[in-house]
Order: structure tokens, then sequence, then C-alpha cells
């Protein structure tokens, strides 16, 4: 499997990322080297091994349901670039 | 014109009743000043990681066993990847592969009387995820404004099959689950506040045929909206259809002012969210013990009591399933009974399902709001078994209570002299004085028209203040006149 030039500027326009064509052909050659990495270890037989959905095979900690974080707006907002009414301000976007 | 069927699945966003957030320790209280309920982690400032709510996997777990599914004893988190300025991480943390819950079913119950029938909705799935903020888009010199007290909220995402046919049949699966989710307290139900809103996927196709291509309408946040958007789109697919059109695969809004749809967006430009496993997060393990626990903290849910109505107290499957909409109803339906005796169950659910509901429909109070209480209800349902009073004077007895009049229904009728007259040489009294005064009525009945009985039935009853006991009446009357 390989990536299209046009597929790699799919993925970069929906992960917000601008890229040049000459850098678009430079990922394409980067993905697909990591395809063909993948190729190979697809190659191994993992029939009966379940597969994992992290590196460490330990489970979720769990918190107990309680308030803990007070009330920083004062702070976080102060490094914000524009705030108003206590909200953060964006341009504007209507979907 | 041809046949068309309608093909309807749901999903519904259920706001979990935790009081912090899923992955953070701020608190979820609707109403706050903007931000003031947005720590670290829920703005997704460098270097925080989630932690998992327990009560939050509590209330997934409470789910799955209340519908019968399978609760996966190991789920996994994965994000799902979409840039809006309402979700900081650029990512919401959902379940995709490995969902929580799995399977189950809810039976709800179609419409009323005759033409009542049972359905059973089967669920495909049912996930645990954080809910984006809010943006505002009004009034910020051209800017939108952005709170995300709402961002990190525990969200169950409960997704159907597509087995529902009808409008009618989505509201009904739409209310039943909502009831489901507050009856055993995972979710407040608050639709205003969007504690519950639904998404329709709606398509129509020939019987028989493979479904045709849907269209998702969402964030119907009232069950009126939901009937109404579903009707509207069904008649919008219809037609486009039968005038050789084609349904474009599409999400779309409900304009409530408008009632009717509009486009949002189409396959084209629809989101492609590049779900992967959420490394900041491990497997969720659900063990066996913590399942047992749960089991054993689940209320008679309202299937169950539905059966118990029918079968212990007889009542009708509209009957039980009307007094098995809330717990509230369902308590308050119980506790009239315990007062006035398992016989009484009929009697007692016509008051509560009609005299009761209507009352309280008038005034726009909730069941738990209402002045009279089960126990009074359920002396005056004694009352009228026990022939002190009759249907009718009961009505006035329970405005009375309704009113303050008195502290029982007892207490009411002594008072203001409504116990029934059933001494029959009284009534005999009442019915002579009648017919000496209604010759003309009586020579109308005697000619054989037989409202001039009801007539004269009318005259006895008003005569004795509407006390008399009606069926001591007729008897008396109908001697009387056969004479």
């Amino acid at each position: 499997m390989s990536l299209s030039l046009e597929q790699v500027q799919r993925i970069a326009h929906l992960a917000r990322i601008e890229v040049s064509e000459s850098e678009a052909l430079t990922t394409q050659g980067h993905l697909n080297g990591i395809f063909q990495l993948i190729e190979q270890m697809q190659a191994v037989d993992t029939q009966g091994v379940e597969p994992m959905s992290h590196a460490q095979d330990v489970s979720q900690r769990l918190r107990e349901d309680a308030v803990t974080e007070a009330d920083r707006r004062a702070a976080f907002q102060a490094v914000a670039p524009e705030t108003e009414a206590g909200l953060y301000l964006v341009p504007k976007v209507i979907e | 014109m041809s046949q068309w069927e309608v093909v309807i699945g749901i999903e519904t966003h259920a706001q979990l009743s935790t009081v912090s957030k899923i992955f953070s320790g701020a608190s979820t209280a609707f109403g706050a000043e903007p931000n003031t309920q947005a720590c670290a982690v829920d703005l997704a400032l460098p270097g925080v990681l989630p932690v998992l709510n327990k009560k939050a996997v509590d209330c997934a777990i409470r789910f799955g066993l209340a519908i019968g599914a399978h609760v996966s004893p190991k789920s996994i988190f994965a994000r799902k990847n979409y840039f809006y300025p309402d979700l900081p991480k650029g990512y919401q943390i959902s379940q995709f592969e490995l969902p929580v819950v799995q399977g189950g079913a809810i039976t709800v119950q179609v419409g009323s009387g005759e033409k009542a029938y049972e359905k059973t909705i089967n669920l495909t799935r049912a996930h645990l995820e954080e809910d984006a903020g809010k943006s505002l888009h009004e009034d910020f010199h051209g800017k939108s404004g952005i709170d995300l007290n709402r961002a990190g909220t525990p969200l169950l995402e409960i997704v159907t099959e597509p087995d529902m046919r009808s409008s009618d049949e989505a509201v009904a699966y739409a209310k039943a689950l909502h009831a489901l989710v507050r009856w055993i307290g995972i979710c407040d139900g608050n639709m205003q506040e969007g504690s519950f809103r639904c998404d329709a996927n709606v398509s129509v196709r020939r019987p028989g045929q493979p479904f045709g291509t849907r269209r998702e309408i969402k964030n119907l946040n009232s069950f009126r909206y939901l009937k109404d958007a579903i009707d509207y789109e069904v008649r919008w697919q219809i037609e486009t259809l039968e005038d050789g059109g084609k349904i474009q695969q599409a999400t779309v809004l409900f304009d409530p002012d408008t009632g009717e749809t509009r486009t949002m967006r189409t396959k084209e430009d629809a989101h492609d969210y590049r779900y992967f496993p959420d490394p900041d997060l491990l497997p969720l393990v659900i063990s066996s013990d913590w399942m047992a626990r749960v089991q054993g903290e689940l209320p008679e849910l309202p299937a169950q009591k539905r059966q118990r109505f029918m079968s212990d107290l007889g009542l009708s499957a509209y009957d039980a399933s009307t007094l098995t909409a809330s717990q509230e109803i369902a308590d308050f339906y119980e506790s009239t009974v315990t007062v006035a005796g398992a016989d009484n169950a009929k009697p007692c659910a016509n008051w509560v399902m009609v005299d009761l509901a209507a009352r309280l429909n008038k005034e726009g109070k909730d069941i738990a709001e209402s002045p009279v209480t089960p126990e009074q209800l359920g002396g005056l349902v004694l009352r009228i078994a026990d022939n002190t009073i009759s249907n009718n004077i009961a009505k006035k007895v329970f405005e009375a209570l309704w009113n303050g009049e008195g502290a029982t229904a007892d207490e009411i009728i002594d008072k203001q002299g409504l116990k029934q007259i059933t001494d029959s040489g009284a009534i005999e009294a009442l019915v002579d004085e009648v017919l000496a005064a209604n010759a003309a009525n009586v020579a109308e009945y005697r000619a054989g028209k037989e409202k001039a009985f009801n007539a004269l039935v009318g005259q006895v009853m008003k005569a004795a203040k509407g006390k008399a006991n009606p069926q001591q009446v007729n008897e008396l009357l109908r001697k009387k006149l056969s004479a």
C-alpha cells in the first residue's frame, strides 16, 4: 500500500498543516517509507494473538467523582489573546 | 400512491449525573459563569493528562445491565479528530472500537388504546465520551465567544439499530429511554439544559428493498421536535424520490420555527475523524465484582415493574406502561395502592392517570409537586369503594383536597356533608317527591322515551344535592315507574 500525493495533501488539510507542493512530495516519501515498515510487520503471523490497545499491558486507573479543581479563570485568561465577558474570543466560526 | 417504508435509527447523548468531569476534577454544575469550570485539562494546556472518572463508568455499567447488554470487561478510548474552537484538544476522547456497552434492547409501548402495540428496539452500543464546549456567535464584534464549562462533561452516547418504522415509534423509544436513564439515576434528563439530546437517522425504501440513503437530523432536544423533524424529513425524502430525484447522504438541522430540515453538510465534506486509540488512556477494565456490585444496586426496572403491575395488580398493558413512565409516577401510584389496597388497583390507576394527571397538566405541575398526596388519594378511593361517596362527589372531594380544604378525604366528606345517602327510605321519599312534581316526564317515559328517565334521575340527584347513591336511585325509579 502507498499514498498518493492527493491523499497526503488531504491528510495535511485535515490536520490543518500547510504543506507546499515540494513538502508534500517529501512527506509522501516519508509516509510511504513508514507504510513499507507496516507491511513488513503485517507479514508476521499474529493469529491467536490478542491485539493490544496500548503499549503497556496495564489497565486504566480511575479517580473518585469529586470536584478538585478551583476556578482559575483569571490566570488562564491572562495568557489568552483575547477575552470578553469571561469568554475566549476566536475568529468567527459558524458551521 | 405507492408504499414507502420509513427506517429510523436514533443516537442519543445522555449527560451523566456526575459532579465532576469525565477526565478532570472540574465541576459539571449547570449555569456557572463562563469558563469558571474549565480547568487545565479541559483547556488542553500542554502537559495535562486525562484521568477517568469512576462514577461515569458506573453509570455506563448501570445502563448496560438495565438494557440486558453485554458490558465489555475491557473497552478502549479513542481520539476522534476534528478542529473546532470549542474542542481545545483538536480531538474528542470517545470510544470507537470496543465500546463499554454492546447490544441490549428496550421494549416500548407505541400508541394508546386499541391501536397500541409493543415493539422491541435493539441497541447497537453505548459508549462513554466527553462533551465539547459552547460557541456563542452573537455580539462579540465579529468574533465568536467560547465557553468551555461544558467541555469534558461525561456523556453516554446510545446508538440503536435502524429498527424504528415511524416517528411514533421513534418518539416512543426516545421517551422510554429518557424515562430509563432517569429511573436508574444516570442522567437528569433535562432536555432544556441539553442533558438529553437525540440525533435521528432517517431513510425511506420500498418494503423488502435494501436500506435507502439516510440523512441525519442533529440535536433534537424535545420529543415534539423529534416527531416533527422526522415527519418533515420523511415527506421530503418521499417527494424527492417520487419526483425522480436522489437522496444524498447528509447531516441536516431542524428549524422549529419553519418546521423544516435544512442541509448542514453533505457526504463530500463529511468529517473524516481518523479515530485511533488514545495513547493517554489505558484500557478500561471492568471486573465481574464491579458488575455484580452495580447489579445489586439497580432498582426494580420499569419493565419489571410494568410486568408486576399487570400480573399482581391486574392492570392492562397500557395502564401499566403509563404508570411506569417515570419513577415518580410509579412511586405515587404504588403508595396510593398501599393505602387503598390491591383490590382497588384499577380505580387507583384511573385516578392517577386521568383525574390527577389532568389536574397536574392544567396547572403545569409535575407529579412530584402534586398538592394531593398518594395517602390522601388512596383514602379517597377507599371511600368510593365502600360507597361512602359516589364517583361524582369524589371529584368534588378531590378538588377540595387539591385546594387544601382538609387533611383527608374523610375530613372533607364529614365537614362538607358529602356522605352519600344510601338509606333507601330517604331516597324513596326523594323519588316520590320528584315523580309527583314531574308528571310530564313520567308520561313521556311511559310513552317509551328513555330520555325522560334520565331527566328524572337528574331531578332526584339534584334534590339529593348529588349525594344519593346513583344505583339505588336508578333501581327505585324503575320500580316505581313500572308499578
